[in-house]
Protein backbone atom coordinates (compact mmCIF):
# COMPACT_ATOMS: atom_id res chain seq x y z
CA UNK A 1 0.00 0.00 0.00
CA UNK A 2 1.29 3.57 -0.94
CA UNK A 3 0.65 6.92 0.02
CA UNK A 4 -0.24 9.05 -3.24
CA UNK A 5 1.10 12.46 -3.83
CA UNK A 6 -3.15 13.50 -3.95
CA UNK A 7 -3.16 12.55 -0.68
CA UNK A 8 -0.30 13.99 0.59
CA UNK A 9 -2.25 17.38 -0.26
CA UNK A 10 -4.89 15.63 1.07
CA UNK A 11 -3.35 15.74 4.48
CA UNK A 12 -2.06 19.57 4.16
CA UNK A 13 -6.07 20.49 3.71
CA UNK A 14 -7.24 18.09 6.40
CA UNK A 15 -4.58 19.78 8.35
CA UNK A 16 -5.55 23.23 7.73
CA UNK A 17 -9.16 22.10 8.47
CA UNK A 18 -8.28 20.41 11.76
CA UNK A 19 -5.58 23.39 13.18
CA UNK A 20 -9.15 25.95 12.45
CA UNK A 21 -11.57 23.63 14.43
CA UNK A 22 -9.03 23.43 17.61
CA UNK A 23 -7.74 26.72 16.84
CA UNK A 24 -9.20 28.11 20.30
CA UNK A 25 -8.14 24.90 21.89
CA UNK A 26 -4.72 25.25 21.00
CA UNK A 27 -4.40 29.01 22.30
CA UNK A 28 -5.99 28.08 25.66
CA UNK A 29 -3.49 25.25 26.24
CA UNK A 30 -0.94 27.99 25.43
CA UNK A 31 -2.58 30.43 28.18
CA UNK A 32 -1.23 29.12 31.20
CA UNK A 33 1.99 27.80 30.01
CA UNK A 34 2.73 29.96 27.32
CA UNK A 35 1.70 33.43 25.58
CA UNK A 36 -1.39 32.27 24.46
CA UNK A 37 -1.23 32.58 20.50
CA UNK A 38 -0.29 28.59 19.49
CA UNK A 39 -4.00 28.07 17.75
CA UNK A 40 -3.82 31.43 16.30
CA UNK A 41 -0.36 31.31 14.73
CA UNK A 42 -0.40 27.88 13.40
CA UNK A 43 -4.03 28.42 11.69
CA UNK A 44 -2.15 31.87 10.19
CA UNK A 45 0.53 29.60 8.90
CA UNK A 46 -2.08 26.55 7.26
CA UNK A 47 -3.93 29.28 5.93
CA UNK A 48 -0.96 30.60 3.93
CA UNK A 49 0.16 26.69 3.29
CA UNK A 50 -3.49 26.66 1.45
CA UNK A 51 -3.39 29.97 -0.25
CA UNK A 52 -0.20 28.14 -1.88
CA UNK A 53 -1.08 24.69 -2.56
CA UNK A 54 -2.95 24.85 -5.83
CA UNK A 55 0.43 26.36 -7.27
CA UNK A 56 2.80 23.54 -6.29
CA UNK A 57 0.08 20.65 -6.23
CA UNK A 58 1.27 19.36 -9.47
CA UNK A 59 4.46 19.01 -8.46
CA UNK A 60 6.04 16.09 -6.97
CA UNK A 61 5.35 14.93 -2.93
CA UNK A 62 8.71 16.57 -1.83
CA UNK A 63 8.47 19.85 -3.65
CA UNK A 64 5.27 20.26 -1.98
CA UNK A 65 6.43 19.66 1.82
CA UNK A 66 9.27 21.94 1.03
CA UNK A 67 6.84 24.88 -0.42
CA UNK A 68 5.00 24.06 2.84
CA UNK A 69 7.58 24.30 5.37
CA UNK A 70 9.36 27.49 3.62
CA UNK A 71 5.42 29.18 3.58
CA UNK A 72 5.08 28.13 7.45
CA UNK A 73 8.13 29.37 8.18
CA UNK A 74 7.72 32.69 6.95
CA UNK A 75 4.37 33.04 8.39
CA UNK A 76 4.01 31.30 11.75
CA UNK A 77 6.58 33.28 14.03
CA UNK A 78 7.21 32.35 17.54
CA UNK A 79 9.43 28.94 17.57
CA UNK A 80 6.88 26.80 16.04
CA UNK A 81 7.36 28.39 12.99
CA UNK A 82 11.01 27.64 12.02
CA UNK A 83 10.38 24.20 13.83
CA UNK A 84 7.48 23.25 11.88
CA UNK A 85 8.69 25.17 8.65
CA UNK A 86 11.61 22.57 8.90
CA UNK A 87 9.75 19.85 9.82
CA UNK A 88 8.19 20.17 6.22
CA UNK A 89 11.38 21.20 5.09
CA UNK A 90 13.48 18.52 5.74
CA UNK A 91 10.34 16.01 5.25
CA UNK A 92 10.38 17.26 2.19
CA UNK A 93 13.76 17.23 1.24
CA UNK A 94 14.06 13.03 2.12
CA UNK A 95 11.21 12.37 -0.39
CA UNK A 96 12.58 14.35 -3.43
CA UNK A 97 10.82 13.74 -6.76
CA UNK A 98 8.84 10.81 -5.46
CA UNK A 99 4.70 11.07 -6.63
CA UNK A 100 4.29 8.14 -4.16
CA UNK A 101 5.68 6.50 -1.16
CA UNK A 102 5.87 3.47 0.38
CA UNK A 103 5.53 2.83 4.03
CA UNK A 104 9.36 2.76 4.51
CA UNK A 105 9.58 6.34 2.35
CA UNK A 106 6.73 7.65 4.81
CA UNK A 107 9.10 6.74 7.95
CA UNK A 108 11.97 7.95 6.22
CA UNK A 109 10.30 11.00 5.01
CA UNK A 110 8.61 11.95 8.95
CA UNK A 111 11.59 11.03 10.76
CA UNK A 112 13.67 13.36 8.42
CA UNK A 113 11.47 15.77 9.67
CA UNK A 114 11.46 15.04 13.05
CA UNK A 115 15.04 15.43 13.29
CA UNK A 116 15.28 19.02 11.51
CA UNK A 117 12.94 19.44 14.45
CA UNK A 118 15.54 18.36 16.86
CA UNK A 119 18.40 20.01 15.31
CA UNK A 120 16.66 23.26 15.17
CA UNK A 121 15.42 23.56 18.75
CA UNK A 122 17.57 21.03 20.48
CA UNK A 123 14.71 19.24 22.55
CA UNK A 124 15.31 15.86 24.19
CA UNK A 125 12.46 13.44 25.53
CA UNK A 126 10.08 14.89 28.29
CA UNK A 127 11.38 18.50 27.99
CA UNK A 128 7.69 18.83 27.63
CA UNK A 129 7.72 19.77 23.71
CA UNK A 130 6.31 18.12 20.76
CA UNK A 131 9.32 15.86 20.64
CA UNK A 132 7.07 13.95 23.20
CA UNK A 133 4.66 13.50 20.74
CA UNK A 134 6.69 12.42 17.75
CA UNK A 135 9.69 10.06 19.74
CA UNK A 136 6.61 7.66 20.40
CA UNK A 137 4.80 7.86 16.87
CA UNK A 138 8.36 7.30 15.45
CA UNK A 139 9.07 4.13 17.01
CA UNK A 140 5.96 3.13 16.41
CA UNK A 141 5.93 3.62 13.18
CA UNK A 142 9.29 2.24 12.82
CA UNK A 143 8.23 -0.77 14.37
CA UNK A 144 4.79 -1.80 12.58
CA UNK A 145 6.87 -0.86 9.05
CA UNK A 146 9.37 -3.20 9.89
CA UNK A 147 6.48 -5.45 11.01
CA UNK A 148 4.94 -5.56 7.11
CA UNK A 149 1.85 -3.80 8.61
CA UNK A 150 -0.20 -2.11 5.91
CA UNK A 151 -0.30 2.10 5.96
CA UNK A 152 -3.05 1.83 7.88
CA UNK A 153 -2.55 0.18 10.50
CA UNK A 154 0.82 1.34 10.84
CA UNK A 155 -0.29 4.80 11.11
CA UNK A 156 -3.11 3.97 13.29
CA UNK A 157 -0.06 2.56 15.99
CA UNK A 158 1.78 5.53 15.11
CA UNK A 159 -1.09 7.79 16.11
CA UNK A 160 -1.94 6.10 19.11
CA UNK A 161 1.69 6.45 20.55
CA UNK A 162 1.17 10.39 19.58
CA UNK A 163 -1.66 10.68 21.80
CA UNK A 164 -0.07 9.11 24.62
CA UNK A 165 2.85 10.82 24.04
CA UNK A 166 1.03 14.10 24.18
CA UNK A 167 -1.36 13.21 27.04
CA UNK A 168 2.22 12.22 29.12
CA UNK A 169 3.25 15.85 28.58
CA UNK A 170 0.72 16.86 31.12
CA UNK A 171 2.92 15.61 34.03
CA UNK A 172 5.97 16.63 33.10
CA UNK A 173 7.96 20.06 33.98
CA UNK A 174 8.94 21.93 30.75
CA UNK A 175 12.67 22.72 30.04
CA UNK A 176 12.38 24.29 26.87
CA UNK A 177 10.39 27.25 25.22
CA UNK A 178 8.62 29.45 27.58
CA UNK A 179 7.16 27.34 29.40
CA UNK A 180 10.39 26.13 31.11
CA UNK A 181 10.31 29.44 33.43
CA UNK A 182 7.28 28.62 35.40
CA UNK A 183 9.25 25.63 36.51
CA UNK A 184 7.07 23.74 38.48
CA UNK A 185 4.17 25.30 37.34
CA UNK A 186 4.33 23.80 34.11
CA UNK A 187 2.71 20.68 35.54
CA UNK A 188 0.00 19.86 35.10
CA UNK A 189 -0.63 20.97 31.50
CA UNK A 190 -0.97 19.33 28.23
CA UNK A 191 1.99 20.90 25.99
CA UNK A 192 0.21 22.67 22.73
CA UNK A 193 3.37 22.25 20.60
CA UNK A 194 2.69 18.19 21.18
CA UNK A 195 -0.92 18.55 20.97
CA UNK A 196 -0.65 20.25 17.54
CA UNK A 197 1.91 17.51 16.09
CA UNK A 198 -0.90 15.04 17.71
CA UNK A 199 -3.57 16.65 15.35
CA UNK A 200 -0.87 17.03 12.42
CA UNK A 201 -0.13 13.10 12.91
CA UNK A 202 -3.51 11.82 13.18
CA UNK A 203 -5.24 14.31 9.80
CA UNK A 204 -2.22 12.27 7.96
CA UNK A 205 -3.93 8.76 9.26
CA UNK A 206 -7.58 9.83 8.51
CA UNK A 207 -6.65 10.85 5.35
CA UNK A 208 -5.56 7.80 4.12
CA UNK A 209 -7.99 5.91 5.82
CA UNK A 210 -10.31 7.81 3.54
CA UNK A 211 -12.66 9.39 5.86
CA UNK B 1 -11.70 43.73 25.14
CA UNK B 2 -11.44 47.66 24.95
CA UNK B 3 -8.98 48.50 22.56
CA UNK B 4 -8.45 51.26 20.05
CA UNK B 5 -8.06 49.15 17.15
CA UNK B 6 -9.91 47.97 14.08
CA UNK B 7 -10.03 44.32 12.53
CA UNK B 8 -7.64 42.09 14.68
CA UNK B 9 -5.70 40.94 12.07
CA UNK B 10 -4.97 44.42 10.91
CA UNK B 11 -3.52 45.51 14.33
CA UNK B 12 0.33 45.54 13.66
CA UNK B 13 0.43 46.59 10.01
CA UNK B 14 -1.90 49.63 11.08
CA UNK B 15 0.16 50.37 13.99
CA UNK B 16 3.03 50.73 11.51
CA UNK B 17 1.30 53.12 9.12
CA UNK B 18 0.30 55.02 11.53
CA UNK B 19 4.14 55.21 12.93
CA UNK B 20 5.65 55.71 9.11
CA UNK B 21 3.54 58.64 8.55
CA UNK B 22 4.07 59.83 12.47
CA UNK B 23 8.13 59.45 11.56
CA UNK B 24 9.09 59.80 8.17
CA UNK B 25 12.41 61.76 8.27
CA UNK B 26 13.16 58.96 11.02
CA UNK B 27 11.72 55.87 9.29
CA UNK B 28 10.49 54.02 6.21
CA UNK B 29 8.70 50.82 7.03
CA UNK B 30 8.26 47.70 4.31
CA UNK B 31 5.59 45.38 4.15
CA UNK B 32 5.80 42.12 2.43
CA UNK B 33 7.72 41.20 4.74
CA UNK B 34 7.37 43.48 7.51
CA UNK B 35 10.48 45.38 8.55
CA UNK B 36 11.08 48.95 9.82
CA UNK B 37 14.19 50.78 8.71
CA UNK B 38 16.20 53.99 8.94
CA UNK B 39 14.91 56.68 6.42
CA UNK B 40 19.05 56.90 5.01
CA UNK B 41 19.75 53.25 5.53
CA UNK B 42 21.85 51.68 4.16
CA UNK B 43 24.85 54.12 6.30
CA UNK B 44 27.85 53.39 4.28
CA UNK B 45 30.81 51.66 5.76
CA UNK B 46 28.64 51.33 9.35
CA UNK B 47 27.98 48.22 10.93
CA UNK B 48 23.76 48.10 10.67
CA UNK B 49 22.34 46.77 14.00
CA UNK B 50 19.13 44.82 13.83
CA UNK B 51 16.85 43.98 16.32
CA UNK B 52 13.24 42.45 16.84
CA UNK B 53 10.64 40.44 18.41
CA UNK B 54 6.77 40.40 19.21
CA UNK B 55 5.31 43.50 18.72
CA UNK B 56 3.49 45.11 21.97
CA UNK B 57 6.25 46.33 23.38
CA UNK B 58 6.77 49.54 22.12
CA UNK B 59 8.74 51.65 21.55
CA UNK B 60 10.85 48.92 21.54
CA UNK B 61 11.98 47.61 18.40
CA UNK B 62 10.91 49.98 16.07
CA UNK B 63 10.64 53.27 18.17
CA UNK B 64 14.32 53.37 18.34
CA UNK B 65 15.50 53.07 14.90
CA UNK B 66 16.84 55.47 13.49
CA UNK B 67 20.50 57.55 14.09
CA UNK B 68 22.34 56.19 17.30
CA UNK B 69 20.76 53.00 17.34
CA UNK B 70 18.99 50.76 15.60
CA UNK B 71 19.54 50.49 11.50
CA UNK B 72 16.09 48.22 11.32
CA UNK B 73 13.70 46.61 13.52
CA UNK B 74 11.59 43.62 13.05
CA UNK B 75 7.82 43.32 14.67
CA UNK B 76 5.98 40.37 14.41
CA UNK B 77 2.31 39.95 15.50
CA UNK B 78 1.40 40.71 18.65
CA UNK B 79 3.92 38.41 21.28
CA UNK B 80 5.32 36.54 18.40
CA UNK B 81 8.54 36.44 16.79
CA UNK B 82 9.07 37.75 13.53
CA UNK B 83 9.89 35.28 10.89
CA UNK B 84 13.62 34.68 8.72
CA UNK B 85 12.41 36.53 6.11
CA UNK B 86 11.92 39.66 7.96
CA UNK B 87 15.36 39.62 9.30
CA UNK B 88 16.92 38.71 6.08
CA UNK B 89 15.42 41.06 3.84
CA UNK B 90 15.83 43.43 6.81
CA UNK B 91 19.80 42.80 6.70
CA UNK B 92 19.78 42.77 2.93
CA UNK B 93 18.32 46.46 2.96
CA UNK B 94 20.70 48.39 5.78
CA UNK B 95 23.80 46.30 5.04
CA UNK B 96 26.42 49.55 4.20
CA UNK B 97 28.82 46.80 3.72
CA UNK B 98 30.03 46.47 7.02
CA UNK B 99 28.13 43.83 8.37
CA UNK B 100 24.97 43.09 10.10
CA UNK B 101 24.78 42.38 14.00
CA UNK B 102 21.57 40.79 15.39
CA UNK B 103 20.71 42.14 18.76
CA UNK B 104 18.59 39.04 19.86
CA UNK B 105 16.10 38.44 22.95
CA UNK B 106 16.44 35.41 24.73
CA UNK B 107 13.19 33.62 23.96
CA UNK B 108 12.58 30.57 22.25
CA UNK B 109 10.95 31.88 19.05
CA UNK B 110 13.54 35.12 18.47
CA UNK B 111 16.29 32.70 18.54
CA UNK B 112 15.11 29.85 16.29
CA UNK B 113 13.70 32.19 13.58
CA UNK B 114 16.78 34.66 14.13
CA UNK B 115 19.42 31.72 14.13
CA UNK B 116 17.58 30.66 10.38
CA UNK B 117 18.15 33.94 9.44
CA UNK B 118 21.94 34.21 10.36
CA UNK B 119 22.11 31.47 8.18
CA UNK B 120 20.21 33.01 5.24
CA UNK B 121 22.52 36.03 5.61
CA UNK B 122 25.46 34.20 5.67
CA UNK B 123 25.10 32.26 2.58
CA UNK B 124 24.76 35.63 0.89
CA UNK B 125 27.86 36.76 2.10
CA UNK B 126 26.88 39.03 4.45
CA UNK B 127 28.97 39.14 7.42
CA UNK B 128 26.66 38.39 10.57
CA UNK B 129 27.09 38.15 14.15
CA UNK B 130 24.58 37.32 16.99
CA UNK B 131 24.21 38.46 20.28
CA UNK B 132 21.99 37.02 22.43
CA UNK B 133 20.12 39.17 25.38
CA UNK B 134 19.55 37.09 28.61
CA UNK B 135 19.24 39.50 31.50
CA UNK B 136 16.14 38.17 33.53
CA UNK B 137 16.72 37.16 37.21
CA UNK B 138 13.74 35.97 37.36
CA UNK B 139 15.01 32.81 35.86
CA UNK B 140 17.26 31.07 38.42
CA UNK B 141 18.69 28.32 36.21
CA UNK B 142 19.69 27.91 32.98
CA UNK B 143 19.87 24.21 32.76
CA UNK B 144 16.71 23.68 33.01
CA UNK B 145 14.92 26.20 31.47
CA UNK B 146 15.22 28.15 28.17
CA UNK B 147 17.82 30.16 30.09
CA UNK B 148 17.21 34.38 31.24
CA UNK B 149 14.84 36.17 29.28
CA UNK B 150 16.17 38.78 27.56
CA UNK B 151 14.40 42.09 28.68
CA UNK B 152 15.17 45.57 29.86
CA UNK B 153 19.28 45.14 29.36
CA UNK B 154 17.54 45.25 25.18
CA UNK B 155 17.07 49.07 25.34
CA UNK B 156 20.19 49.77 26.83
CA UNK B 157 21.99 47.52 24.66
CA UNK B 158 20.16 49.14 21.39
CA UNK B 159 21.45 52.59 22.74
CA UNK B 160 25.01 51.91 23.57
CA UNK B 161 25.82 49.32 20.44
CA UNK B 162 23.99 51.99 18.00
CA UNK B 163 26.78 54.88 19.52
CA UNK B 164 29.32 52.37 18.74
CA UNK B 165 28.47 51.72 15.26
CA UNK B 166 28.15 55.76 14.57
CA UNK B 167 31.66 55.51 15.81
CA UNK B 168 32.76 52.84 13.46
CA UNK B 169 33.27 50.06 15.63
CA UNK B 170 33.52 47.02 12.92
CA UNK B 171 31.43 43.93 13.45
CA UNK B 172 33.70 42.36 16.27
CA UNK B 173 34.09 45.49 18.28
CA UNK B 174 30.69 45.70 18.20
CA UNK B 175 29.57 41.85 19.37
CA UNK B 176 32.07 41.97 21.63
CA UNK B 177 30.63 45.59 23.16
CA UNK B 178 27.08 43.80 22.84
CA UNK B 179 27.93 40.78 25.19
CA UNK B 180 29.69 42.86 27.42
CA UNK B 181 26.31 45.39 27.85
CA UNK B 182 24.08 41.78 28.27
CA UNK B 183 26.99 40.34 30.88
CA UNK B 184 26.78 44.05 33.24
CA UNK B 185 22.93 44.36 32.70
CA UNK B 186 20.33 42.31 35.19
CA UNK B 187 16.54 43.03 35.01
CA UNK B 188 13.61 42.05 36.97
CA UNK B 189 10.02 42.88 36.44
CA UNK B 190 6.66 42.63 38.16
CA UNK B 191 2.75 42.97 37.04
CA UNK B 192 -0.28 44.44 39.12
CA UNK B 193 -2.30 43.69 36.05
CA UNK B 194 -2.73 41.09 33.36
CA UNK B 195 -2.61 42.17 29.61
CA UNK B 196 -5.00 41.09 26.64
CA UNK B 197 -3.19 40.11 23.13
CA UNK B 198 -6.00 41.64 20.68
CA UNK B 199 -6.28 38.22 18.47
CA UNK B 200 -6.96 36.21 22.18
CA UNK B 201 -9.66 38.82 23.34
CA UNK B 202 -9.17 38.10 26.95
CA UNK B 203 -6.49 38.38 29.71
CA UNK B 204 -3.75 36.15 28.81
CA UNK B 205 -3.68 35.07 32.93
CA UNK B 206 -5.84 36.01 36.16
CA UNK B 207 -4.45 38.30 38.73
CA UNK B 208 -6.50 38.91 41.33
CA UNK B 209 -7.85 42.26 42.86
CA UNK B 210 -5.10 42.31 45.62
CA UNK B 211 -2.29 40.30 43.85
CA UNK B 212 1.08 41.06 41.88
CA UNK B 213 2.90 38.46 39.65
CA UNK B 214 6.68 39.10 40.76
CA UNK B 215 9.34 37.94 37.91
CA UNK B 216 6.79 38.36 35.25
CA UNK B 217 8.58 38.39 31.89
CA UNK B 218 7.60 40.71 28.84
CA UNK B 219 5.12 38.58 27.22
CA UNK B 220 2.34 38.31 29.69
CA UNK B 221 3.80 34.95 30.94
CA UNK B 222 3.52 34.20 34.38
CA UNK B 223 6.25 35.13 36.79
CA UNK B 224 8.48 33.37 39.28
CA UNK B 225 5.42 34.07 42.60
CA UNK B 226 2.53 35.21 42.97
CA UNK B 227 1.90 37.54 46.15
CA UNK B 228 -0.56 40.17 47.99
CA UNK B 229 -0.36 43.67 46.83
CA UNK B 230 1.49 45.88 49.56
CA UNK B 231 3.73 48.95 49.43
CA UNK B 232 6.12 49.96 46.87
CA UNK B 233 9.02 50.36 48.67
CA UNK B 234 8.34 46.85 49.92
CA UNK B 235 8.27 45.56 45.91
CA UNK B 236 11.36 47.73 45.17
CA UNK B 237 13.00 45.98 48.27
CA UNK B 238 12.62 42.72 47.00
CA UNK B 239 13.65 43.10 43.48
CA UNK B 240 16.41 45.08 44.26
CA UNK B 241 17.81 42.43 46.50
CA UNK B 242 17.12 40.08 43.63
CA UNK B 243 19.03 41.79 41.27
CA UNK B 244 21.99 42.98 43.70
CA UNK B 245 22.51 39.74 45.80
CA UNK B 246 21.99 37.51 42.31
CA UNK B 247 25.25 35.73 42.45
CA UNK B 248 27.45 34.48 38.83
CA UNK B 249 25.48 33.57 36.19
CA UNK B 250 27.01 30.88 33.92
CA UNK B 251 25.08 29.53 30.54
CA UNK B 252 25.95 28.01 27.42
CA UNK B 253 24.88 30.02 24.41
CA UNK B 254 24.86 29.65 20.64
CA UNK B 255 26.66 32.20 19.05
CA UNK B 256 27.38 32.85 14.93
CA UNK B 257 31.24 31.53 13.63
CA UNK B 258 31.23 33.84 10.70
CA UNK B 259 34.24 32.90 9.85
CA UNK B 260 33.35 28.54 9.68
CA UNK B 261 29.66 29.16 8.69
CA UNK B 262 28.84 27.56 12.07
CA UNK B 263 27.21 27.67 15.65
CA UNK B 264 29.50 27.35 18.27
CA UNK B 265 28.83 27.03 21.86
CA UNK B 266 29.75 29.84 23.79
CA UNK B 267 30.44 29.83 28.05
CA UNK B 268 29.58 33.24 29.79
CA UNK B 269 29.54 33.75 33.50
CA UNK B 270 28.07 37.34 34.33
CA UNK B 271 29.96 38.72 37.66
CA UNK B 272 27.28 39.86 40.30
CA UNK B 273 27.44 43.37 41.44
CA UNK B 274 30.00 45.08 43.91
CA UNK B 275 30.18 48.47 46.15
CA UNK B 276 31.87 50.95 44.37
CA UNK B 277 29.57 50.18 40.71
CA UNK B 278 28.94 52.76 38.47
CA UNK B 279 25.87 51.92 36.91
CA UNK B 280 22.97 52.95 35.02
CA UNK B 281 19.06 52.52 36.59
CA UNK B 282 16.76 51.81 34.13
CA UNK B 283 12.91 52.07 35.70
CA UNK B 284 10.69 50.94 33.05
CA UNK B 285 6.98 51.18 32.90
CA UNK B 286 5.21 47.70 31.48
CA UNK B 287 3.04 49.92 30.09
CA UNK B 288 -0.45 51.00 31.84
CA UNK B 289 1.78 52.13 35.08
CA UNK B 290 1.86 55.92 34.77
CA UNK B 291 4.99 57.87 34.77
CA UNK B 292 4.74 58.96 38.42
CA UNK B 293 4.64 55.88 39.83
CA UNK B 294 7.93 55.12 38.06
CA UNK B 295 9.51 57.75 40.33
CA UNK B 296 7.88 56.34 43.61
CA UNK B 297 9.90 53.46 42.10
CA UNK B 298 12.82 55.31 41.48
CA UNK B 299 13.49 56.67 45.07
CA UNK B 300 13.66 53.70 46.44
CA UNK B 301 16.18 52.07 43.96
CA UNK B 302 18.15 55.32 44.75
CA UNK B 303 17.79 54.89 48.08
CA UNK B 304 18.97 50.97 48.33
CA UNK B 305 22.04 52.05 45.94
CA UNK B 306 22.89 54.15 48.22
CA UNK B 307 23.03 52.05 51.07
CA UNK B 308 24.91 49.64 49.03
CA UNK B 309 27.55 51.89 48.10
CA UNK B 310 26.32 51.64 44.18
CA UNK B 311 26.29 54.63 42.36
CA UNK B 312 23.93 55.69 40.01
CA UNK B 313 25.58 57.66 37.23
CA UNK B 314 22.49 57.87 35.10
CA UNK B 315 19.42 56.69 34.76
CA UNK B 316 15.80 56.39 32.29
CA UNK B 317 12.43 56.49 33.44
CA UNK B 318 9.60 55.64 31.51
CA UNK B 319 7.89 53.21 29.21
CA UNK B 320 10.41 52.13 27.03
CA UNK B 321 9.93 47.72 26.62
CA UNK B 322 6.01 47.19 27.43
CA UNK B 323 3.72 44.54 27.61
CA UNK B 324 0.88 46.21 26.09
CA UNK B 325 -1.35 47.79 28.22
CA UNK B 326 -0.16 45.72 31.56
CA UNK B 327 0.36 47.67 34.45
CA UNK B 328 3.80 46.88 36.21
CA UNK B 329 6.91 47.84 35.79
CA UNK B 330 11.25 46.38 35.36
CA UNK B 331 14.14 47.60 36.86
CA UNK B 332 17.50 46.74 34.95
CA UNK B 333 20.92 48.08 36.67
CA UNK B 334 23.68 47.87 33.86
CA UNK B 335 27.09 48.21 35.32
CA UNK B 336 28.82 50.91 33.49
CA UNK B 337 32.33 51.26 32.38
CA UNK B 338 33.94 54.12 30.61
CA UNK B 339 33.37 52.70 27.08
CA UNK B 340 29.52 52.00 28.32
CA UNK B 341 29.35 55.51 29.74
CA UNK B 342 30.56 57.83 26.54
CA UNK B 343 28.22 55.68 24.05
CA UNK B 344 25.25 55.73 26.14
CA UNK B 345 25.98 59.81 26.45
CA UNK B 346 26.57 60.07 22.54
CA UNK B 347 23.61 61.53 20.43
CA UNK B 348 20.49 59.54 19.14
CA UNK B 349 17.96 60.68 17.71
CA UNK B 350 15.23 58.19 17.28
CA UNK B 351 11.10 58.45 17.46
CA UNK B 352 11.26 56.54 21.11
CA UNK B 353 14.71 57.85 22.75
CA UNK B 354 16.30 61.74 22.11
CA UNK B 355 19.50 63.39 22.99
CA UNK B 356 22.29 65.10 22.75
CA UNK B 357 21.02 66.34 18.71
Amino acid sequence: MTVTKEQIVTWLEETAVVLNENKEYLTELDSPIGDADHGINMTRGFNKVMEKLPTVADKDIGNILKTTGMTLLSSVGGASGPLYGTFYMRAGMAVMAKEELSNEDLYKMLQAGVDGVVQRGRAVPEDKTMIDAWTPAMSALKAAVEAGDDTVTALEKSVAAAEQGMKDTIPMQARKGRASYLGERSIGHQDPGATSSYLIINALLETVKGV
Amino acid sequence: MKKLINAVDDVVKEQLEGMALAHPDYVKVHFDPTYVYRADAPVEGKVALISGGGSGHEPMHGGFVGYGMLDAACPGEVFTSPTPDQMYEAALAVNGGAGVLFLVKNYTGDVLNFETAAELAYADGIAVQSILIDDDVAVKDSLYTAGRRGVGTTVLAEKIVGAATEARYDLKQCADLARKVNKYGRSMGMALTSCTVPAAGKPTFELGDDEIEIGIGIHGEPGMRREKMKAVDEIVDDMMAEILDDGPYARTVREWDNEHGEWIDVELIDPPFEAGDEIIAFVNSMGGTPVSELYAVYRRVAQICEGRDINIVRNLIGPYITSLEMQGFSITLLKADEEILKFWDAPVNTPGLRWGV
